[in-house]
């Protein structure tokens, strides 16, 4: 087996793409971060994934992606629905159950979809969306479109069948899909590494499927981006699918019930100091853009997610007329004649 | 009118809908060049080529999960599970995926699918490829079902399960696949959600579906010779389930007998009969029978299986004491 790559080609990415990249991880961190104090306000329902931490993965691949192509993630998908484009009030809106949330209030936190903007669902089934990507893959390739698929998922869905079905089925026929896996070294509570054959989950099983074992470093988004942008133009290129495995960490417990207790408080202390926003600001700065635009963007941000909190805080609750819609396409949910 | 076998007619549909909309694909493990197990889908492959009729390995969630993502990025797929108890290993991507995703996303994906398999007994086969698993899909909200009896009504319903822009499971029943039987010329569509009296009496309304339809027709027959008056339907879709027509036959004769092949509990049935309790009780002149295959798994012997699945002679038998 080759060495894993570490990262792509590293041409000069410009800065409207980097503050753009930027902007993306300091919304995803806001929206999150207020997630988090609207569930302890009662105003969050039911659970919450929160991708703290992980933002520099989802912002890289945004950047890297085409308008029209096609995202796909997991319950912890908030991120990657900021990353194409969603506006964070409808996403924060469906935390709260609310009419005006991105599913209308009919999905919740694990289910965030807004295919206007090629965010296409969010799947709560471990290994369920690699498929269902290789299928908008073999659309998009059947259809002539040059769109791509990219699917993101954690490292605890390398072991469940579904993954390994779609790594073949995406080689045999050359689909132009993008395959993610963010490992945050943890399958819910369990360290990913204590259940899992290979060391790296992800990269070490690619050989299997005739793939290059990709690994980046998923808490720099330049290098995700650089990654992303090789592997979306291979797959559009008609080259055939990815599969990259991208190293990061999440900064908060697997779901709101989980205070990650497990986790050895070193190797805490050694990923939060690799913050991927912190890391990025440095970066900015040491390209020389200037801290008050920085500071800027960073007031932009506050000032929306402050204004979707009080839009969420006063949106209505869906109505009972929508109990039984859309389960069909004629708007009804009628079993019987 | 051509005649025509029930296998026959699957092909005929697909080709029907193929050559009419170039967003109908079709998926499946021998499906092309071989014509599939069961040689429903032989003449495709050659009539519209490897990009639009495509063999799959032996990867049912990667099949179901292909299918589901051609169908919401505008294409129609038709899969085919080889063998209906494949579902179960394939069934997330059916009850968490396909059906709820509409209903969770508010309508904002759209999902026509259709999903063919060879479904219930007869065969020979033994217990894991020979169950009759309609009444699994009947329970998901979110899924058409639809089962036919006979060649024409697999034509014309699989063509409207094609054009149905919700996902729609299609039972082809195994042991019908070489019986023939007269299909109208030229272009047929047929409507879910119907279905078809094939035979009026006085005396009893039997509901069937599939390959209980044409036992329940000879049955019918053998009552007749007793002077036994019965009223047949053919069920044809159990979602959506065509209650009306349920309603009005049992109205008329003031009986109702159901014959199905899935095992005994929370089978089709069950649902026909308590929405006949419920809304047709003062129309009902006696208890309403089931008759089932027992709560088994199928045996392969074929005395065994013969004794499973309702037969004729028991049609005849249970009907004749209901009456009695």
């Amino acid at each position: 087996m080759s060495e894993p790559q570490t990262v792509a080609d590293r041409t000069v990415l410009d800065e409207a793409t980097r503050l753009r990249i930027y902007e993306l991880m300091l919304s995803m961190r806001a929206l999150e971060k207020r997630a988090y104090d609207l569930f302890l306000q009662n105003l969050v329902k039911g659970t919450t994934h929160l991708g703290l931490g992980q933002e520099a993965v989802a912002a890289g691949f945004g950047a890297a992606m085409r308008a029209d192509d096609y995202t796909f993630a997991t319950y912890r998908g908030h991120n990657h629905a900021v990353a194409r484009g969603t506006e964070l009030e409808p996403i924060l809106a469906e935390l709260c159950g609310r009419a005006t949330g991105i599913n209308s209030g009919k999905g919740g936190s694990m289910h965030i979809t807004d295919v206007a903007h090629g965010m296409m669902g969010s799947y709560a089934i471990i290994g369920a969306h690699l498929p269902i990507a290789a299928g908008a893959a073999w659309s998009a390739q059947y259809r002539g479109t040059g769109q791509v698929a990219v699917c993101f998922f954690g490292d605890g869905t390398t072991n469940i069948g579904a993954f390994h079905e779609a790594l073949n089925f995406a080689v045999i026929w050359k689909l132009p899909v993008v395959f993610v896996c963010e490992n945050n070294l943890y399958m819910e509570y369990t360290p990913i590494a204590s259940v899992t054959a290979v060391a790296n989950p992800a990269a070490d099983r690619a050989s299997a499927y005739g793939l290059d074992p990709i690994i980046v470093d998923g808490n720099d988004a330049d290098a995700v981006y650089w990654v992303a942008a090789a592997a979306v133009a291979r797959a559009r290129g008609g080259h055939g699918p990815s599969l990259i495995e991208a190293k990061t960490y999440r900064h908060s417990g697997h779901s709101r019930a989980d205070p990650a207790k497990y986790r050895p408080s070193e190797e805490v202390d050694a990923w939060m100091a690799r913050d991927p926003i912190d890391l990025y600001r440095l970066r900015l700065l040491g390209l020389g853009v200037s801290e008050d635009r920085l500071v800027a963007i960073e007031g932009e941000v506050g000032v929306t997610i402050d204004a979707a909190t009080e839009a969420v805080k006063v949106a209505p609750f869906p109505g009972v007329e929508k109990l039984d819609t859309e389960l069909w396409a004629d708007g009804g949910s009628s079993w019987r004649r | 009118m051509a005649e025509m076998t029930y296998r026959d007619a699957v092909a005929a549909a697909i080709a029907q809908e193929m050559r009419r909309d170039p967003a109908v694909v079709f998926i499946g493990e021998d499906v092309a060049a071989a014509g599939g197990v069961f040689k429903a889908t032989v003449g495709l492959f050659d009539e519209f080529g490897p990009g639009r009729v495509r063999d799959a390995p032996i990867s049912e969630q990667a099949i179901l999960g292909a299918t589901m993502g051609a169908a919401m990025t505008g294409l129609r797929p038709i899969a085919e599970i080889m063998f209906s108890d494949f579902f179960a290993v394939c069934w997330d991507l059916v009850v968490n995926e396909m059906a709820k995703t509409r209903y969770m996303t508010d309508g904002q994906v759209s999902l026509p699918l259709v999903i063919r398999s060879a479904n219930g007994g007869g065969a020979r086969f033994g217990a894991q490829h020979s169950q009759s698993v309609e009444n699994w899909a009947m329970a998901v909200p979110g899924l058409k079902v639809v089962a036919p009896s006979n060649p024409a009504d697999v034509k014309g319903l699989l063509a409207a399960a094609i054009r149905d822009p919700d996902p729609v499971l299609f039972f082809e029943q195994k042991s019908l696949y070489p019986v023939k039987g007269e299909v109208p010329d030229g272009e047929l569509v047929d409507k879910l959600g119907t279905a078809k009296v094939l035979r009026e009496g006085t005396d009893v309304t039997i509901v069937a579906l599939a390959l209980m339809v044409p036992r329940a027709l000879e049955a019918a027959e053998r009552l007749a010779v007793d002077g036994v008056s019965a009223t047949v339907v053919d069920l044809r879709c159990l979602v959506p389930l065509d209650v009306t027509t349920v309603l009005r036959e049992v109205a008329k004769t003031g009986r109702l007998v159901t014959v199905e092949e899935n095992p005994r509990l929370l089978g089709w049935g069950a649902e026909v009969a308590s929405i006949v309790a419920h809304e047709a009780f003062w129309d009902l002149d006696g208890p309403i029978v089931r008759i089932t295959t027992p709560h088994i798994p199928l045996p392969a012997a074929e005395g065994l299986e013969d004794l499973a699945i309702p037969s004729v002679d028991r049609i005849v038998a249970e009907v004749t004491q209901a009456l009695d």
